[in-house]
């Protein structure tokens, strides 16, 4: 009991650094997405072109790829950044395309004849899209929102593989440590992440049987 | 809101000509972002007194003329197949059998189910893989199929419930109504439906599973990433790395974008053949697999209403 005790301080180090790369990621990945998303449903062709790009990239590519991207090709080409930033940058990288996607889903969900209802008074694209579109759209994508952030939470644990000591990488540390308290290391750490997930998805389901009511 | 041109007026001259200017001076912008990068790449640098060759110089690509190379990377791209392939077809037996769990009428079978569903999917792939290679000291391949089967089983058995219950009530009843049992009506009449609805989720989330494979590169599994990424590099020298990098990102390209076209084929496919399913964007299920579930789950009350009054 005394030894795992004594192991929480090196668990609690893990669970602030997986907060902070979950909360810096998570609004850096808003912004990038937000933006994308604007790009996608904008009147300009090239930006519309760039944005769908960017998503079948970004999201066709594999986790680790990026992380390995970002954690030692990055260095190797002469950026000399600590690997925590790199790290954010990795994951806000991978989650915008699907901010973006959650956002353009939601933005697809508004009828029809609400924008129609908007063009036809004479409302323009801007004002069509800020007074009409978006602020519909907004409670409508909060809840894949929230998925996608539950992802970037267990998605945070792939940092732990590239020099990032978070909840993974403490956690394997730990394990290799004591052997004698492996299954309870593994338990604690799962429970440290389902003590953010599991919130964060019965919240989302929440929002989710409200807003579809009331439609 | 499927097109966007609703959004604003069909241009007018002015307005056309505007939008054509604005197009070409984004397009130059990421035409010239694109060469600053391939300027870069292609400036030999100085790192530490000691001058490198340019990324795009020949000296760092030989090593791909070399077939060695290529059957390394080969058995990298053959081992991520093969545990996708082993993962995806435990993970749609898992999903089946925990769906019909998970929609059980007997409560200690439904509820038991529910928990260890919940558990498993907030849990990070990469903490399962790392569980059953200390606890259950299986080696990396077993390791990382079986996480994958776990983690995407629990997702493939939500959907297919969520198909389950969001069929039409009388599907159900018509069945037991000509003597079908429960378990009968189950598997030869809802279950097929549920699985022919719920195929696209099913495809984009095995999509993902190939894409996890990549954990892999973590644990010690000997996959495309930990091939080229490890093997090969150190192998060759540090030299390679960049173009190591690009190769590999192209294979998960090539092999993710051929996957993910056939996600979409395949729903605007199955979108075409049921009556409900047309009204639908068949899309965001392709984006985002679980909120696709939420969103189906979502709308079971509200489906069930509208089939009855349908019917």
């Amino acid at each position: 009991m005394e030894q795992y005790l004594s192991l929480w301080p090196t668990f609690w180090e893990g669970f602030r650094v997986t907060l902070l790369l979950l909360a810096v990621s998570g609004v850096l990945s808003l912004i990038l997405g937000t933006i994308i998303a604007a790009m996608r449903i904008s009147p300009i062709g090239s930006l519309r072109l760039f944005a769908a790009f960017w998503t079948e990239i970004a999201r066709n590519t594999p986790l680790t790829l990026v992380f390995f991207f970002f954690a030692v090709v990055v260095p190797f080409l002469g950026v000399r950044v600590p690997y925590i930033p790199l790290a954010i940058a990795a994951l806000a990288y991978y989650t915008s395309p699907f901010v973006a996607e959650a956002l353009r889903s939601g933005i697809n969900g508004v009828p029809v004849g609400q924008a129609e209802a908007a063009r036809s008074i004479g409302l323009g694209f801007g004002q069509t899209v800020s007074l009409v579109v978006l602020p519909q759209a907004f409670r409508m994508t909060i809840p894949p929102l929230i998925n996608v952030f539950i992802a970037l939470t267990k998605n945070t644990s792939v940092a732990g593989g590239f020099f990032v000591v978070e909840l993974f990488a403490a956690t394997r540390a730990l394990a290799n440590g004591n052997g004698n308290m492996v299954i309870l290391i593994l338990l604690t750490a799962a429970a440290l992440y389902l003590a953010v997930t599991i919130p964060l998805g019965l919240l989302a389901g929440q929002i989710e049987r409200r807003v579809v009511v009331q439609r | 809101m499927s097109a966007p041109s609703v959004l604003f007026d069909a241009p007018g001259p002015r307005a056309r000509r505007l939008s054509r200017i604005a197009s070409i001076i984004g397009a130059i912008v990421i035409l010239a972002a694109l060469a600053w990068l391939v300027w870069i790449l292609a400036t030999p640098r100085v790192s530490g007194g000691v001058p490198v060759p340019a990324i795009l110089d020949p000296v760092r690509w030989d090593i791909f003329a070399d077939p060695e190379v290529w059957g390394a990377i080969g058995r990298g791209v053959v081992a991520t197949l093969q545990a996708a392939a082993v993962a995806a077809v435990g993970a749609i037996v898992l999903g089946v059998a925990l769906s019909l769990m998970r929609s059980s009428t007997i409560a200690w079978v439904r509820l038991p189910t529910a928990w260890l569903i919940e558990f498993l999917r907030g849990m990070p792939v990469l903490l399962m893989m790392l569980f059953i290679l200390l606890v259950a000291s299986t080696g990396a391949f077993w390791a990382v199929v079986i996480a994958l089967i776990l983690y995407n089983g629990t997702l493939i058995g939500e959907a297919l419930r969520a198909g389950l219950a969001a069929l039409p009530r009388g599907q159900r009843e018509a069945a037991l109504s000509v003597g079908m049992r429960d378990f009968q009506s189950k598997m030869l009449v809802e279950f097929p439906q549920a699985f022919r609805q719920m195929l696209p989720i099913i495809v984009a989330q095995l999509v993902v599973l190939l894409k996890d494979t990549s954990l892999g590169f973590i644990v010690g599994y000997n996959e495309i990433i930990r091939t080229m990424m490890n093997n090969l590099a150190s192998f060759y020298g540090n030299r390679y790395l960049f173009s190591l990098f690009f190769v590999c990102l192209a294979i998960y390209l090539v092999i993710n974008l051929l996957l993910s076209w056939f996600a979409r084929w395949l729903s605007r496919r199955t979108a075409s053949g049921g009556r409900r399913a047309k009204q639908q964007e068949p899309s965001p299920g392709l984006a985002d697999p679980t909120s696709a579930i939420r969103l189906a789950d979502a709308q079971i009350p509200d489906r069930r209403t509208g089939g009855d009054a349908g019917n």
